[in-house]
C-alpha cells in the first residue's frame, strides 16, 4: 500500500485494515499487525499506527487481548457492510451523478452504464 | 524526564547562531527538527552535548546542567557529522571502545547491523566511504541505549536503500526500547511520518513547536480557476500561491470553511507546510 498525499495517514490505514477485513485478508477471531509492524513496514510513528488501529477499537471491529495484541471481532465483517451501504450514497453515487452531469449523461443513459459495469464486472 | 533547553544564545563573533532559544524534548517522544542550512540546527545540538559552550542560557538533562557534568552527558548520544574515533582504529575495535565508555552500548547488535547493512567491522575508519561513514556513526547511535539520541542530518550521504533501512531500523529501535530521539533534517518529506512533534527553526530562532498533525492540519490548500480562487481567498492568510495557466493552487493558513462550488481542497504535507512558511518568512 501506498498512503495518497492529501488524508491523514492514520485514516488510510484505518481504511485499508478495514478493506482486509472485507476481504477476508484478516478473518474474525484472527490477529491483525501490531503497531510496530505498521509502524516499522510504513515508516511512520507508532503513535500514528496506534490513532488508525484505535479508530477501529472504538467501533467495536478490534478488540485487544491484554498481551498478546488486537484481534477482528466477532461480527465486524457485517457489521463493516452495514456501514459502508450506509455511506455508499454519499461516498459513491453522488460523485457517480456530479460526473455524469459534468458529461452531461442523463439518468437512463448512466443506468444502462452501470447494468453494463454489473455485466462487465466479477 | 527531559532535556530542557532555556533562553539559549550562541554568537559567533557578531555572527548570532541562536537567539533566546527556549525548548524542551522529551516524553519518550520523537522529535524533527527542521530547518533550512545555516538555521541553527546543529549548533544547538552541539550545545546539547556540551560540544559548544553556549553565551547565554542554560541546558539541563533530567533536571541536570549538561555543562561538564558526566552524568547528565551520559544520557544524551549525539550522531554529528564529525566521528568520535581515533581515525586509526578498526570499526570492530571502536565497537569495543564504545561499550568501554557506555554501559549500555550494546555490542552484538551493533554487529548485526554492521552485518545487516554490509558494513566490513575489519576495515580502519578512515578507509571508509562517506556513506560507510554515515552508517558506522549512526550504527554506534543505534546500539548506544541513551535515554536521549539526537541525529543530525542521519541520511546525509547514504543511498536510498541505506536511508530506507536505517528508518525502518530506527523505528524498530523505538519500538523496542522507547527513548527520546531528535531528527534534525532539513530533507523533510522523508522523515515526515517518522515524527511526531516539530521544531521548525529558522535564523537561530524557534518559530513553530508542537506536533506535527497540528501543523499540517493549520493549513489547507485549493486550486481551481484563478477567478473563482482569488474571491474564495479574500480576506484569508494566504501562505503561498501559484498559477499555472488559469489555474490557481494557494496554500492557506487557518481551518478550512465551506469551498465554493468549482474548487478544489487539499490537505498539505508537513514539507508543503515548511516551504510556505519559509517562503512567508523570506517575503518579511
Amino acid at each position: 500500500m501506498t498512503f495518497q498525499e492529501e488524508r491523514p495517514i492514520f485514516l488510510q490505514l484505518a481504511e485499508q485494515l478495514e478493506d482486509g477485513i472485507l476481504s477476508g485478508a484478516y478473518p474474525e477471531g484472527s490477529q491483525v499487525p501490531s503497531i510496530t509492524e505498521y509502524s516499522v513496514t510504513y515508516k511512520i510513528n507508532p503513535a500514528t499506527a496506534l490513532k488508525g488501529i484505535n479508530l477501529l477499537v472504538d467501533t467495536g471491529l478490534l478488540y485487544k487481548k491484554r498481551g498478546l495484541g488486537m484481534f477482528v471481532a466477532e461480527g465486524a465483517k457485517e457489521k463493516l457492510k452495514a456501514g459502508r451501504r450506509e455511506k455508499f450514497l454519499a461516498d459513491y453515487i453522488e460523485k457517480l451523478v456530479r460526473e455524469a452531469k459534468n458529461l452531461g449523461l442523463g439518468a437512463s443513459e448512466l443506468s444502462e452504464m452501470i447494468k453494463r459495469g454489473f455485466e462487465d464486472v466479477d | 524526564m527531559s532535556i530542557e533547553i532555556k533562553n539559549i544564545t550562541k554568537c559567533f563573533g557578531d555572527v548570532c547562531a541562536l537567539d533566546d532559544v527556549t525548548l524542551s524534548f522529551g516524553g519518550e517522544k520523537i522529535y524533527g527538527l527542521l530547518g533550512n542550512n545555516g538555521a541553527g540546527k546543529s549548533t544547538l545540538l552541539g550545545i546539547l552535548t556540551d560540544l559548544l559552550h553556549p553565551t547565554g542560557g542554560t541546558v539541563t538533562v533530567d533536571g541536570e546542567a549538561v555543562s561538564n557534568n558526566d552524568t547528565a552527558l551520559g544520557k544524551v548520544f549525539l550522531v554529528a557529522e564529525q566521528n568520535l574515533f581515533p581515525e586509526d582504529m578498526s570499526v570492530k575495535k571502536a565497537f569495543g571502545a564504545a561499550q568501554i565508555f557506555s554501559a549500555a552500548f550494546d555490542r552484538a547488535y551493533a554487529e548485526k547491523l554492521a552485518a545487516k547493512f554490509g558494513l566490513n567491522t575489519k576495515k580502519k575508519i578512515k578507509s571508509l566511504s562517506t556513506g560507510y561513514a554515515s552508517i558506522f556513526r549512526l550504527i554506534i547511535g543505534l546500539s548506544v541505549n541513551t535515554p536521549y539520541l539526537l541525529l543530525d542530518e542521519p541520511v546525509l550521504g547514504l543511498d536510498a536503500q541505506h536511508r530506507d533501512m536505517f528508518y525502518r531500523l530506527l523505528l524498530e529501535k523505538y519500538a523496542e526500547k522507547p527513548c527520546t530521539i531528535v531528527i534534525s533534517t532539513h530533507l523533510i518529506a522523508e522523515a515526515a511520518e517518522l515524527i511526531e512533534h516539530a521544531v521548525i527553526i529558522r535564523d537561530g530562532r524557534i518559530i513553530r513547536d508542537c506536533p506535527s498533525s497540528e501543523l499540517t492540519a493549520s493549513a489547507y490548500s485549493v486550486s481551481g480557476p484563478a477567478g473563482l480562487v482569488d474571491s474564495y481567498l479574500e480576506g484569508k492568510h494566504i501562505l503561498t500561491s501559484n498559477t499555472l495557466g488559469g489555474l490557481k493552487t494557494a496554500c492557506v493558513q487557518g481551518q478550512s470553511d465551506a469551498l465554493p462550488a468549482g474548487l478544489e481542497f487539499s490537505g498539505v504535507k508537513l514539507q508543503d507546510y515548511f516551504i510556505s512558511l519559509m517562503e512567508e518568512e523570506d517575503r518579511k
